[in-house]
């Protein structure tokens, strides 16, 4: 990325994320650092517990508590949103923030129409009047490939299929012309013909909107196929970002590559598939050094005393002490 | 374990239906003079599973690719149509045991690991005694990959994969031929899901297993099985060798779904998506189901419901039109 991009839209500095419990503080996320510029599509991915939901939630401003940011700096805008209180941060949302959550079916009132839940949202941060938010609906509904959108505005979510639900939550995301989408597993809950058609849209939202995006998914294929650049995320920390074909085929982090050789191929198939042993460590018991280090295949005397930083590694950064020049 | 043409049957099933009644309740109906409402989950359908092979059901929500496992399980009973399993190792019929797809939901979280996988030996008076039920489990657990100390602990324990492995011990534990598995690694993230995979191919080797392989990832299939089974709508739309089906997909769903699958290794990110989606099973479409997605229909296709015709190759195909491009070849 040169420096002759356009400023980002989002920047997020060394975000710490702290659950304190009755054993002690937990750090859901440790020193994550990433930015989107407009019309650009970050995929953030990881294992099911790798704080990459936490990212997207801590920068909403919707922790749950007593989960709170005890660290880092959230920019939106060259406005430095993690301070704001939260009647603040209630306009930022929505306005400036759109999300897309996984399941359809529970974004959506199941007793107002459509076009009330969108006209609502229109209204809350649009001065229109009520014809003017109608108007703007059903022109959203089709904007988001939904067939005769001015009959539709008028129906229920239970009306609506699970693929054209999620067109609606896309539609409601993006409503009053947000500047950041995070959308968080999209595609999970959905076949994987409706995911395509999914997929696709976001896309081409994105391009012709300017948007920035923050897709969070664990499948790598949607990565694949809809990010420009990736964030790889382990028990909390980013340990590589970069562009997608980087990332996903020329990875500089063992545990990128052990998660790309572990996806049965569609092209081939192997006897045996590679795999990563054990687990991701639980957040309460992350070990000394690299987080990765008791599973990695090329671990070095290195990796089990000093954390790695991100380091440069081709167009991107990778956190990996393979990268730091001579051996782990 | 490729090239099972030749291999016996384990399994068949033939012209299987299953219906569910989903009516509104009698009062509801009487007011309303509402009809009785019928969701045909399993029309018609026949499959055969080679011994010590893997048949795999693939397809989206909704076709009915569930009910089909829970049928060959006895969870469901038949409305129509015949299960038959060859003779097993004593002469008695196959052995059938199932893994489900949530191992969040299918282990009781208030019993230590040893007594859940030591449930069918006691239920099913396997062994006598406890000493010699103690011994069969931690051998049932080491088999999975687990230490056979881990029997003390609980679910709650464990990772999403080894609660997995758990109910895969426990599966074996009555020493079956044949596994039915729901969706096994579809709630587990992709370097575990290698390890509970590669554990079921090494335990097929092994135990000259046989599976039903339920999936909606193509990929995950592929990689598992010698044949694939498509299914729409509570019908099989294709039938065919894994390889063949993946080279040369005859039928338009078949193709559909190939394409639509994202691919790590050659994204394409530009691709023209068909709309559409699966209609409901409950008001299903004249003639071949998926008429309104297809985008080579013909008329016939809305009217006539497609027979499943065997291919030279050994495909089956329920198609119109790959019914008439063969009678045009033989021509």
């Amino acid at each position: 990325m040169g420096e002759t991009m356009d400023q980002p839209i989002l920047e997020v500095r060394n975000l710490t994320v702290e659950f304190p419990g009755r054993h002690g503080t937990v750090a859901a996320l440790s020193d994550v650092s990433l930015d989107i510029r407009a019309g650009e599509i970050l995929g953030v991915v990881g294992e099911s517990g790798a704080g990459k939901s936490m990212t997207g939630l801590a920068i909403q401003g919707l922790l749950e508590r007593p989960g709170h940011i005890s660290g880092g700096e959230i920019w939106l805008e060259k406005r430095r949103i993690d301070t704001l209180d939260d009647y603040e941060m209630e306009k930022i949302r929505g306005r400036k923030i759109g999300a897309i959550f996984q399941d359809p079916l529970t974004s959506l009132n199941p007793l107002f129409t459509v076009g009330a839940q969108l006209g609502e949202t229109i209204r809350q941060h649009l001065n229109m009047s009520k014809s003017q938010a109608k108007a703007r609906a059903i022109e959203l509904l089709g904007e988001v490939g939904i067939p005769s959108p001015d009959e539709r505005v008028n129906h229920y979510p239970h009306q609506f299929s699970g693929g054209m639900r999620q067109r609606v939550v896309i539609a409601l995301a993006l409503a009053a012309a947000p500047k950041l989408v995070i959308a968080d597993e999209p595609t999970t809950a959905l076949d994987v013909s409706i995911q395509a058609q999914i997929i696709s849209l976001l896309r081409r939202l994105c391009k012709e909107k300017r948007t920035a995006v923050m897709l969070v998914t664990h499948d790598m294929g949607v990565i694949a196929e809809a990010a420009d650049r990736v964030a790889v995320m382990y028990a909390g920390r980013l340990i590589e970002v970069g562009p997608v074909n980087q990332v996903l085929h020329a990875s500089s982090h063992p545990y990128t590559r052990g998660l790309m050789a572990s996806i049965p191929a569609l092209a081939a198939r192997v006897e045996r598939l590679n795999q990563i042993d054990g687990s991701m460590p639980r957040l309460d018991a992350i070990p000394d050094g690299c987080a990765f280090n008791p599973r990695c295949k090329s671990v070095g005397p290195r990796c089990i005393r000093e954390q790695p930083e991100l380091m440069p590694a081709g167009d991107g950064a990778s956190a990996c002490w393979l990268n730091a020049g001579g051996t782990a | 374990m490729t090239g099972t043409g030749q291999k016996k049957p384990a399994f068949t099933a033939e012209r299987l239906v299953k219906t569910f009644d989903v009516s509104a309740p009698w009062l509801s109906r009487v007011i309303e003079r509402k009809p009785r409402q019928l969701l045909q989950a399993v029309n018609d359908i026949s499959f055969t599973v080679p011994a010590g092979g893997c048949l795999s059901i693939v397809g989206e929500s909704g076709c009915g690719k569930s009910t089909v496992a829970r049928l060959v399980t006895g969870l469901h009973r038949p409305s129509g149509g015949e299960l038959r399993f060859a003779p097993g190792r004593n002469g008695a019929p196959l052995s059938v045991q199932m893994i489900f797809q949530d191992p969040y939901a299918s282990l009781n979280p208030r019993w230590r690991v040893k007594n859940i996988v030591a449930e069918p030996l006691r239920e099913m008076k396997l062994l006598k005694t406890s000493v010699e039920i103690t011994e069969r489990v931690e051998e049932l657990l080491e088999t999975v990959g687990l230490s056979a100390s881990d029997g003390e602990k609980y679910p709650h324990e464990f990772s999403g994969g080894q609660r997995q492995r758990i109910s895969i011990a426990r599966a074996l534990a009555s020493e079956p031929e044949f596994l039915v598995c729901d969706e096994p690694t579809s709630a587990l993230d992709v370097s575990v899901q290698a390890q509970v995979l590669n554990l079921m191919r090494k335990l097929q080797d092994e135990l000259g297993l046989t599976y039903l392989f339920i999936s909606h990832d193509m990929s995950v299939v592929r990689h598992m099985s010698d044949r694939i089974a498509v299914m729409y709508l509570g019908r099989i739309v294709e039938e065919g060798d894994t390889e063949e089906l993946f080279a040369n997909p005859r039928h338009p769903y078949t193709r559909l779904l190939l394409q639509t699958i994202p691919n790590v290794q050659q994204p394409n990110r530009d691709r023209v998506v068909g709309g559409g989606e699966v209609p409901s099973p409950l008001k299903p479409p004249s003639g071949c189901t998926f008429h309104p997605r297809c985008p080579v229909a013909i008329g016939r296709c809305s009217a006539e419901v497609p027979e499943v015709r065997t291919l030279s190759g050994g495909t089956r195909v329920a198609c119109h039109l790959v019914e008439e491009q063969v009678a045009h070849a033989a021509r």
